[in-house]
């Protein structure tokens, strides 16, 4: 490999040893970031961590007790933050397991980091500044939309910041400036292709050479379909707005695994139950360390997604470990094209409405390539005052509620008192009758 | 002023049977219905002739049940007699949200549940034009 197919070379092919060192360096300078924060400091010394000076090896590391969402949650809006807020240039949020977000505040040094990890991802694709790349993520609190496209215009790319939505148009764009690369969800993709039949846009007028796909789960299948389909090459991308959002892992030219970039997080693979680490190869619960975090410190956060790291080397030449394709989660996170939403937030949100009654479900089905969202609720029969307005007013109060909320466009149907099953225990709120792409 | 139920259920089969079925066994007789269907859910609305004890057995068993006042307005059989009425609530812009009609005796008798906002109004004017607003019960004398 030639020095001209890394972003950074240097960094990107140092042996595991040197790589080992400079996570260690890192680590100890975010935990004293960690110390400066609230939320770590008592934590950190209850573990007998009093300062970096404690950690002397990576794997002491296994002494930092775990962060979780709910940790974040209790941190709102501000317990993590380690610097004056006037050094912070950026916030993100995303979806937390009640009501309320979690909070990821960056400086302008954690945006450059972030910028370009991004870039590093880019360039390992062989994107580069004859490309255009049309960003079809969502911009906003979202990290989709934002991450990719300052990594993308820091590579030199032609940037065209579409965010999600309105297909057809998405279409035109791509042939009147002759997009080749797309960042987009698996199943927007797929859907794109229905629209495109349908506009009278052909494949040809196209220009279209890659996608970067992320934000959902998908399979290798689905991979080669979209990419047989399309006649492009497809790279799984993988980021959680905890550790900044895309950019986090990414495939290279060689499409088997995401490379981790290791210079920036340390990752444990662990067993959800015993909570032991696990060896690369085996399938656990990703446990992520961001080693260049000055806002923000999150160490050991548990993200919930279950993947393993592939035990062999890549032929790229990268260093760099390869996750596996996220397989599954252990929470009831929903993935509801490429937004994450708890069960809990539309809970939340439909049991403060008073006309609600006791019992809910939420119902998630496909409409062709994409996700709908179809929540199911009683309506309480003391608040009914048999009035048809009445009713059609609690449908757009709870669906602009959710949407408030959620940010997806649910679907609501009402039910009468009792109609909904109910199960004995923990009630079966979520029916998923999506097939799996 | 008379009472209308209204009855919020599930739209699928069997439920204006499960409802039938608890009036029958309080021994309710019903006089008008109709079922609105809105998509997931609908409406059924009746004239019943014990409202109050109808209501009370469906919420007894978790219906969404409620009781609405209406006005019920008998008229004379004829050409014409709708249009008469209609033109007092257009004169005095009196919005109807639902209503429905039915003749009882052809030639004679006709009768017109008129469901609206301002129900005051409304039975003050049809008074004054010389319509006849009925209770439920009187429904059984005409």
């Amino acid at each position: 490999m030639s020095s001209h197919d890394f972003w950074d070379k240097d960094v990107e092919s140092l042996d595991r040893k040197p790589l080992q060192a400079l996570q260690l360096q890192r680590l100890r300078q975010v935990v004293d970031h960690a110390m400066r924060t609230r939320f770590y400091e008592p934590r950190l010394k209850k573990a007998g961590i009093f300062s970096s000076a404690d950690i002397r090896t990576l794997d002491d590391i296994q002494k930092i007790p775990f962060t979780t969402k709910d940790d974040l949650r209790e941190c709102y809006p501000n317990g993590l933050l380690s610097v004056p807020m006037n050094r912070v240039v950026r916030i993100h949020t995303s979806s937390g397991t009640t009501g309320i977000p979690t909070v990821i505040h960056h400086t302008q040094q954690d945006l450059d980091v972030w910028t370009n990890l991004v870039a590093r991802s880019i360039h390992a694709t062989g994107s580069g500044k004859n490309d255009i790349f049309q960003n079809m993520m969502t911009y906003g609190m979202f990290t989709g939309g934002l991450g990719l496209h300052y990594g993308a215009e820091r590579v030199g790319m032609t940037v065209i910041p579409m965010g999600g939505g309105n297909t057809k148009r998405q279409l035109q764009i791509m042939k009147d400036f002759g997009t080749t690369v797309l960042h987009i969800t698996p199943s927007y993709m797929l859907h794109v292709l229905s629209v495109m039949e349908e506009s009278g846009i052909l494949r040809e007028e196209l220009g279209l050479k890659k996608a970067y796909l992320g934000a959902e789960p998908y399979s290798e299948d689905t991979r080669r379909k979209i990419e047989r389909l399309w006649q492009i090459d497809v790279y799984n991308s993988y980021g959680l707005s905890e550790m900044n959002g895309p950019g986090v892992a990414f495939e290279c030219i060689e499409k088997s695994g995401m490379h981790v970039w290791e210079d920036v997080y340390h990752v444990d693979v662990i067993d959800p139950e015993t909570q032991r680490s696990l060896p690369d190869g085996t399938e656990g619960e990703l446990v992520f360390t961001n080693l260049l975090r000055e806002a923000t410190p999150l160490l050991r956060y548990r993200t919930r997604d279950i993947a393993s790291f592939l035990p062999t080397p890549c032929a790229c030449g990268r260093s760099h470990r390869r996750l596996s394709r996220i397989t599954g989660r252990t929470d009831d996170m929903l993935i509801i094209n490429g937004v994450n939403i708890y069960p809990s937030q539309i809970e939340n949100v439909i049991m403060r409405i008073p006309e609600v009654g006791n019992n809910y479900q939420i119902h998630l089905e496909k409409t062709g390539a994409l996700d709908r969202l179809i929540v199911k609720v009683e309506i309480s029969s003391a608040m009914f005052i048999g009035d048809l307005k009445q009713i059609d007013n609690l449908k757009e109060l709870i669906k602009d509620n959710l949407k408030a909320s959620i940010i997806i466009n649910p679907s609501v149907e009402l039910h009468e008192p009792g109609s909904l099953p109910v199960f004995e225990g923990k009630a079966k709120r979520v029916v998923d009758n999506r097939t799996r792409i | 002023m008379a009472k209308q139920l209204n009855i919020f259920v599930d739209n699928k089969p069997g439920r204006l049977n499960a409802v039938t079925d608890l009036l029958a066994a309080e021994k309710i007789n019903i006089f008008i219905f109709t079922i609105q269907d809105r998509g997931d859910f609908g409406l059924i609305k009746m004239v019943v002739d014990e409202p109050l004890k109808a209501h009370a057995a469906l919420l007894a068993k978790g219906y969404a049940a409620a009781l609405k006042d209406i006005i019920i307005v008998s008229v004379l059989d004829k050409p014409g007699n709708l249009h008469k009425l209609a033109t007092i609530l257009q004169e005095n812009k009196v919005n109807l949200s639902d209503a429905r009609g039915m003749v009882l005796a052809p030639s004679k008798t006709g009768l017109c549940c008129l469901e609206l906002d301002d129900i005051q109004t409304a039975e003050k004017l049809l008074q004054e034009a010389g319509f006849s607003l009925l209770d439920v019960k009187d429904i059984y004398t005409l």
